[in-house]
C-alpha cells in the first residue's frame, strides 16, 4: 500500500505565550435515537511541554471523550463536536482535514487505553502490531521496524522482548499487555501521551509498576502527559496539576498540592473525603450521595446541585462560572471560597 | 497446534464410527426382509438376492451377526469397495464419473458466494443501516425463505425455458456455461447466509476497541478496514464457507436432479427415485465421510485463522 | 443536609417519570423505562412493523386453508379428468388444470393441510425435545450438560437431508398415515438441536437470577423452580426459534415429498405437485408456479414472522 510521504512536522517552538496543547470551550454531544446527550459542555484545559495533567472524574464525566476528541478518534456519528477549539502548537486541530489530523495521531499525540486486551488486535502478533506503526508511518523496512520494536519493548521493560515478538496479545499478562500498548504509543516519539485509565484493569501491585514506568518514560523522553483516571490515589505521585470533571465540565482546576490540601469545589471535597486514609482514625468514610446525572437531562444551574451539601437556591437557577482563587486555581462553584475555607480548616 | 489437530482427528474418527453405525443400523436392523428393504417395491431376481446376501453377509444373524456385517461394510467402505448398484454397475465407478462434475458445480457456487456474498456483506457492514444494507437484508431474507425446490425449477423455467438465457438442462458432459445457472441457484442460499454473517461480523468488528487503537496509531482508514477489521471479520465467514463447501457437495441433490447434472447428487436422486438401495447406501456413506472430513478441515482452518484457538 | 436530600429525591422522581411527568409514557427520551416489561416493549415495536402484519396475515390465511379448504375452493382436488389436461381457467379453477387434469388451484389449497400439519407437529415435538434437553442441560449443568451438549453436537453434525433419506427409505412401502408421522418423526429427531441450545442458554441465564435463588431459599424443589420460574423465561426465545423452524420444516417436508421419499399420492402435498409441474413445465407453467408460490409464501411468512419477533425482543441482533 502506498503511503503519502511522511511530512516532517515543523518543529516550531510553542508560540509565544501559548501552550503546547490547549482545549478551549469544547462542546461534544452524542446524537442517538433516544435523544441528544450533552457529554462535554465547555471544557477548557491546557498542557505545557514536559508536565503531567491529571483529568479526574467519574465514568460518564466526559474525561475520555475529551481525550478522544483531542485524538480525533470519536465515533462520528453518534458523537458531534459542536463547538470549541483544540489547539496544538497554536494550530486548531478541529479546523484541519482528516489527513492532517491523521498525521498528528501517534506522531505528535499518542494514546493508550484502559483495557489492553481488547485494545490490541487479537489476531496479530504484538511485534507486528508495534512494528506496523513504524512501517506504515515511517516507511521503515521490515528488519528496521523489527529492531526498533525490540528497542521499544525493552524500553517499557518487557523481559526477553526479542523472543516475544511473535506472541499474541492473549499470551501476555495484563501488565505486560499494557506495556505493549505503551511501546506502541511511543513508537513515533510523540510529544504528548494521553493515558486513558491505564491501570484500571490491572492488579494493584501491577498498577504501581505501570504508573512508575509512565512517570519515568515521561521524564526520560521529555513528553507531556494527560493522565485520565477516576482514582485520586493514582494521581498524587505523578501529576503536576489536576482538572476535576463533572457532567462534561471542569469543576475544579488546581496544582496537586493545593488541591489535596484544600479542595475548593464540593465535588472534589467529596471525592477526597471518600478515600480511605491511614492517618485519620475513628472517622466514618463519607461518600457522595446520589448518582451522576443523566447527560440527556443535565440538572439546571450547577449540575452538581442535586448531590451538593452546600446547595442553595442560586445553585438551582444559575450556572456557576469559574472562580479564580489565587495561584491560578479555579473552581466552578458559587461558594468556592467557603468550600475552600471549610476544607482548609 | 499439532495436539489440536490430533484431538480433532480423534474426535472425527469417533464421529465416523458413530455416524456410519447409525446409517448402517437404520438400513438393516429389524427389517423383515433386508433385501426387499434395499430394493423397495421392485422385484428382486434370484441372482440379485444371492449377490446381496453375500455382499452384506445377510446370512449372519443376531447382534454378533449385525456387528460382523457392520465391520465388513466399514472395511469395504474404507477400501473404496462400495459394491454394485441394482443396475449392476460398480458404485465406485459411478461416483468416480460423478465427482468431477459435482466438485465443479460446488466450486462455481462457492465462487458466486464469495464474490457476491462476502463482498456485499463487507459493504453492508461498513454502511450499516444505509439503503444498500437494508436492501440486502430484505433480499437475503427472500432468498433464505424460498426453498430450493421452488428456486431451482423456477429459475430453470424462467431463465432456461422462457427467456433462454441459459441452457435449461446440463446433459451428459456439461461445460462451464451449462453449470453456471445451477451453480448460482445452488450458491444462492450460502450467498445469503454468508452475506448476513459477513455484515454482522464487519459491523461488530468496526466497533471493536482495537479499531480505536489502530486509528490512534494514525493508520489510514483503508488499512484499518482492509487489514485490521477484515482479518477479524473473516474468521467466522471462512469457517462458514468451509462447512458450506461440504454441504454444497452433499446438498446438490435437488439442484443436480432438477438440472440433470450427472453429479453425485443426481445419482443419489436417481437412486432414490428408482429405489436402488445399495446405490443410496453407498453414496450416503461416502457423503457422510466427505462431510466429516470437511468439518475437520474447517476446524483446523479456524485454528489457523484465530490464534486464540490455536494456543488454547 | 435535609435540603439536599429533598432536592435529590425530587430530581430522581422527575427522572423516573420523564419530561411529560406521565409514568410509563411510551418512548420518553433518555429516561430509564423501569415499569415496562420486555414483552410490552417488544409488542410496541412489533405493532409498528408492516412486515409483522403481512406475515401474520399470511400465516392465518394458510392456517384457515388447512383447516377449512372448502372455504377457498368449491372444486375437489382429486377430481381429475385427463381430457382437461392443461386446460385453461374455467368454473372456479382460476389457474386452470394440470397434467392429470386436476384443478391446480384446488390442489394448492388442499396442499396446505399436509404442509401445516407436518410443520406444526414437527415444531411441537421439536419444542418438547428441545425444552426437555435444554432445561436438563442448563439447569443441572456439570456432567448432564457435558453429556447432552455432546449429543447436540453429534446430532447437529448429521446432514439432515441424507439422514432423512436413509430413515424414510424404511417406510417407503407403508401407509399414508405412517409416512406422514415418519416425516414428522424424522424432522423432529433431527431438527431440535438449535432450539435446545437456545433453551439451554436462557435457562443458564435465568438460573443465575436472584429470584431463583430466593425461591430456592424459600424451599422450592428443583421441579417447582424449573416449572414455575425458569420455564417461562426460556419459553419466549424458544417460541421465536420454533416459529422460524416451523417454516423450514414445511420446506423440508416439501423437499422430501419432491424427492419422492416424503409424502406420496394420494396425499396432496406442494412438494409432489411442484415435482409433477416441473416435469411438464414446457407445456404449461402454472401447475409449477402455483404450488411453488404457495410453498414459498408460506415458508417466507413463518420465517419473517419469527425474524420480526426476534428483532423486537432483541434489537441488538440487528
Amino acid at each position: 500500500m502506498s503511503q503519502p510521504a511522511v511530512q516532517p512536522v515543523p518543529a516550531s517552538p510553542t508560540p509565544e505565550g501559548g501552550h503546547l496543547l490547549e482545549v478551549r470551550d469544547l462542546h461534544v454531544e452524542f446524537r442517538t435515537g433516544e435523544g441528544v446527550a450533552k457529554v462535554i459542555n465547555g471544557v477548557s484545559y491546557h498542557l505545557d511541554a514536559g508536565e503531567t495533567l491529571a483529568v479526574l472524574g467519574e465514568s460518564g464525566s466526559g474525561k475520555s471523550v475529551t481525550a478522544q476528541a483531542i485524538m480525533g478518534i470519536l465515533d462520528t456519528p453518534p458523537a458531534h463536536v459542536r463547538a470549541g477549539q483544540i489547539r496544538y502548537r497554536g494550530r486548531d486541530l478541529l479546523g484541519q482535514s482528516e489527513e492532517q489530523r491523521r498525521q498528528v495521531r501517534g506522531k505528535e499525540i499518542a494514546m493508550i487505553f484502559q483495557d489492553a486486551l481488547s485494545a490490541l488486535n487479537p489476531v496479530f502478533p504484538v511485534g507486528w502490531q508495534v512494528g506496523e506503526t513504524l512501517r506504515q508511518r515511517e516507511g521503515m523496512s521490515r528488519a528496521d521496524a523489527r529492531a526498533r520494536t525490540v528497542e521499544l519493548m525493552d524500553l517499557v521493560r518487557i523481559p526477553a522482548a526479542a523472543s516475544r515478538l511473535g506472541d499474541y496479545p492473549h499470551q501476555f499478562s495484563g501488565g505486560m499487555r499494557q506495556r505493549v500498548m505503551i511501546a506502541m504509543a511511543l513508537a513515533l516519539n510523540p510529544k504528548v501521551l494521553i493515558a486513558d485509565e491505564p491501570t484500571t484493569a490491572l492488579d494493584v501491585t501491577v498498577q504501581a509498576q505501570i504508573m512508575d514506568l509512565l512517570a519515568d518514560l515521561r521524564r526520560d523522553l521529555d513528553m507531556a502527559m494527560i493522565l485520565i483516571t477516576h482514582d485520586l490515589g493514582v494521581v498524587a505521585g505523578v501529576a503536576d496539576r489536576i482538572a476535576v470533571m463533572y457532567a462534561g465540565r471542569i469543576v475544579e482546576h488546581a496544582d496537586v498540592r493545593s488541591l489535596y490540601r484544600a479542595p475548593a469545589h464540593p465535588y472534589t471535597k467529596g471525592l477526597l473525603e471518600s478515600i480511605p486514609r491511614l492517618d485519620v482514625r475513628g472517622q466514618a468514610l463519607s461518600t457522595i450521595k446520589g448518582l451522576p446525572p443523566n447527560l440527556m437531562r443535565i440538572p439546571s444551574g450547577c449540575p452538581f446541585h442535586p448531590r451538593c451539601p452546600y446547595v442553595q437556591q442560586v445553585c438551582v437557577d444559575v450556572v456557576p462560572h469559574d472562580l479564580v482563587l489565587g495561584d491560578g486555581r479555579t473552581s466552578a462553584c458559587h461558594f468556592a471560597q467557603e468550600v475552600h475555607d471549610d476544607s482548609a480548616r | 497446534m499439532l495436539r489440536f489437530i490430533l484431538r480433532r482427528l480423534l474426535q472425527m474418527v469417533l464421529a465416523f464410527f458413530g455416524t456410519t453405525l447409525i446409517v448402517y443400523a437404520l438400513m438393516f436392523a429389524g427389517q423383515g426382509d433386508p433385501i426387499q428393504a434395499l430394493a423397495g417395491e421392485r422385484p428382486v431376481t434370484a441372482a440379485q438376492r444371492a449377490y446381496l446376501t453375500e455382499k452384506f453377509h445377510l446370512d449372519a444373524t443376531g447382534v454378533g451377526g449385525f456387528f460382523y456385517r457392520y465391520f465388513d461394510y466399514l472395511k469395504n467402505l474404507l477400501q473404496g469397495d462400495l459394491g454394485q448398484s441394482l443396475t449392476g454397475r460398480q458404485i465406485g465407478d459411478i461416483l468416480a464419473a460423478a465427482w468431477p462434475v459435482t466438485v465443479k458445480l460446488a466450486l462455481i457456487a462457492m465462487a458466486v458466494t464469495i464474490v457476491f456474498g462476502v463482498t456485499a456483506g463487507v459493504i453492508a457492514g461498513i454502511r450499516r443501516a444505509g439503503i444498500f444494507d437494508n436492501a440486502t437484508l430484505v433480499l437475503t431474507l427472500l432468498v433464505l425463505g424460498i426453498p430450493t425446490i421452488v428456486l431451482a425449477p423456477l429459475a430453470q423455467y424462467l431463465l432456461g425455458v422462457r427467456w433462454q438465457l441459459f441452457p435449461p438442462t446440463a446433459g451428459a458432459d456439461p461445460d462451464l456455461y451449462a453449470l453456471l445457472l445451477p451453480g448460482i441457484v445452488l450458491g444462492s442460499l450460502s450467498l445469503a447466509t454468508a452475506l448476513r454473517l459477513t455484515r454482522t461480523s464487519v459491523a461488530e468488528n468496526l466497533r471493536a476497541d482495537y479499531v480505536r487503537t489502530a486509528r490512534s496509531k494514525g493508520l489510514v482508514k483503508r488499512r484499518i478496514v482492509g487489514v485490521h477489521v477484515l482479518r477479524n471479520s473473516l474468521i467466522p465467514v471462512v469457517t462458514f464457507l468451509g462447512v458450506e463447501l461440504g454441504n454444497l457437495m452433499s446438498g446438490a441433490i435437488i439442484t443436480e436432479g432438477v438440472f440433470n447434472i450427472p453429479g453425485v447428487g443426481f445419482n443419489l436422486f436417481r437412486g432414490i427415485r428408482t429405489e436402488d438401495g445399495p446405490l443410496v447406501v453407498g453414496i450416503v456413506s461416502v457423503l457422510v465421510v466427505v462431510y466429516l472430513v470437511s468439518n475437520l478441515v474447517v476446524d483446523v482452518l479456524y485454528a489457523v485463522l484465530d490464534p486464540r484457538i490455536r494456543y488454547e | 443536609m435535609s435540603d439536599f436530600e429533598t432536592v435529590a429525591a425530587t430530581e430522581n422522581q422527575a427522572a423516573r417519570r420523564g419530561p411529560s411527568g406521565e409514568p410509563g409514557a411510551p418512548d420518553q427520551v433518555g429516561v430509564p423505562r423501569k415499569p415496562r416489561s420486555l414483552a410490552g416493549d417488544a409488542w410496541r415495536d412489533l405493532r409498528r412493523k408492516p412486515i409483522f402484519w403481512i406475515s401474520l396475515f399470511l400465516v392465518v390465511l394458510v392456517a384457515a386453508m388447512a383447516a377449512v379448504p372448502a372455504l377457498f375452493t368449491a372444486n375437489d382436488p382429486r377430481d381429475c379428468v385427463l381430457s382437461r389436461q392443461h386446460a385453461g381457467p374455467s368454473g372456479g379453477a382460476i389457474f386452470g388444470y394440470d397434467f392429470q387434469g386436476c384443478d391446480t388451484y384446488a390442489r394448492a389449497v388442499y396442499g396446505a393441510r399436509a404442509s401445516l400439519l407436518v410443520g406444526a407437529l414437527s415444531a411441537l415435538f421439536t419444542g418438547l425435545i428441545a425444552l426437555t434437553v435444554g432445561m436438563l442441560a442448563g439447569y443441572f449443568g456439570r456432567w448432564v450438560d457435558a453429556l447432552l451438549s455432546r449429543v447436540i453436537d453429534i446430532v447437529l453434525g448429521i446432514p439432515l437431508l441424507l439422514a432423512a433419506i436413509v430413515l424414510l427409505k424404511r417406510v417407503s412401502t407403508s401407509s399414508d398415515n405412517v409416512r406422514l408421522f415418519a416425516v414428522i418423526f424424522v424432522l423432529a429427531v433431527l431438527g431440535w438441536t438449535t432450539a435446545a441450545r437456545v433453551v439451554r442458554s436462557s435457562v443458564i441465564t435465568a438460573k443465575g437470577q436472584d429470584y431463583v435463588a430466593a425461591a430456592r431459599m424459600l424451599g422450592a424443589g428443583n421441579g417447582r423452580i424449573m416449572w414455575r420460574h425458569i420455564l417461562p423465561n426460556a419459553l419466549a426465545p424458544a417460541i421465536v426459534v420454533l416459529t422460524i423452524a416451523l417454516g423450514s420444516f414445511i420446506a423440508a417436508e416439501a423437499t422430501l415429498s419432491f424427492l419422492g421419499i416424503g409424502l406420496k399420492a394420494p396425499t396432496i402435498s406442494w412438494g409432489i405437485d411442484i415435482d409433477a409441474g416441473r416435469v411438464h413445465m414446457r407445456e404449461a407453467a402454472t401447475p409449477l408456479v402455483v404450488p411453488s408460490a404457495f410453498l414459498a409464501l408460506t415458508v417466507l411468512a413463518f420465517i419473517m414472522l419469527g425474524d420480526a419477533i426476534r428483532d423486537a425482543f432483541d434489537p441488538k441482533l440487528r
